[in-house]
């Protein structure tokens, strides 16, 4: 995986070099080369793994951009109401990834999609608390970020 | 040409600065400091973040761009850490939720001194 992502940075080094330009379009040139000539050899070498885990990060990525304005927007809309009336608390996540950096990614996620921010990780690592700012249903919340996030946490990092 | 990223980048700009209001606003009408928190956290950073897009359409120059991407991107990895440890640091030094507050887990693990 890495050592995949490793060639395809030498590739664009070497199209820098041989095309004698290391200028950061021509980089960014033979990167996209090298990720075309890996695709081209990917049942041979065993890169369709590479290829469908960068879609899949493109994928989280994106879902992370199109929550960010979902939950800007949405506290946008309390926030300019003529009269706030919310339900906030703390719930209690369970959580399946166990990796810190997991554990780390799906925290600042989570923070930055609608209504909810994480607080803090108990000390064994198996729960993450979280401050919603209206939760008429703990549990429904709860099933999202399970269903959603962290199902593409796992899919990424695993 | 030029006409089209004037107007792209200043509908970005207003946008920007419209989340970035909305922001601030929250954070005087939101009761307490974790509801705040999340006007900070959320509509800041995306705020901030449209705004140096904006430069960055408008700049038309690579060095510029590529900083000001590198801004949002850092605004994106730091805005949920600050907002999550001043959370954390407000719970654990006794700051108690507003009453509306419907449940309380955090309760068990950080009890209140009164």
């Amino acid at each position: 995986m890495t050592s995949l992502f490793l060639i395809n940075i030498l590739m664009a080094l070497a199209w820098a070099a041989v095309t004698g330009s290391f200028s950061e379009i021509n980089l960014a040139l033979g990167f996209v080369l090298g990720t075309a000539a890996l695709y081209l050899i990917r049942e041979q070498v065993g890169t369709t793994a590479y290829f469908s885990r960068v879609g899949k990060a493109f994928n989280l990525a994106a879902t992370f951009v199109y929550e960010l304005v979902l939950s800007a927007w949405r506290v946008a809309t309390i926030v300019v109401r003529p009269k706030i009336e919310l339900q906030p608390g703390f719930i209690a996540y369970p959580l399946t990834v166990d990796r810190d950096f997991e554990i780390t990614m799906l925290a600042n996620l989570i923070t930055l999609t609608p209504g909810t921010l994480s607080v803090d990780v108990s000390a064994d690592r198996k729960t993450l608390y979280v401050h919603c700012i209206d939760v008429p249903d703990p549990q429904a919340t709860i099933d999202d970020i399970k269903n959603g996030f962290e199902r593409k946490i796992l899919e990424v990092f695993r | 040409m030029s006409a089209v990223v004037t107007i792209l980048a200043g509908t970005m700009l207003v946008i920007g600065s419209l989340f970035a209001l909305v922001a601030s606003i929250g954070i005087v009408r939101l009761e307490d400091v974790y509801m705040r928190t999340h006007a900070a956290s959320k509509a800041g950073t995306l705020g901030s973040g449209l705004m140096l897009i904006a430069l960055a359409v408008y700049a038309a120059d690579l060095a510029v761009a590529t900083r000001a991407l590198a801004g949002v991107i850092f605004f994106l990895l730091t805005a949920p850490i600050s907002a999550h440890l001043l959370a954390k640091a407000a719970y654990e030094a006794g700051y108690r939720p507003c009453a509306d507050t419907k449940e309380d887990a955090m309760a068990e693990v950080f009890p209140q001194k009164d």
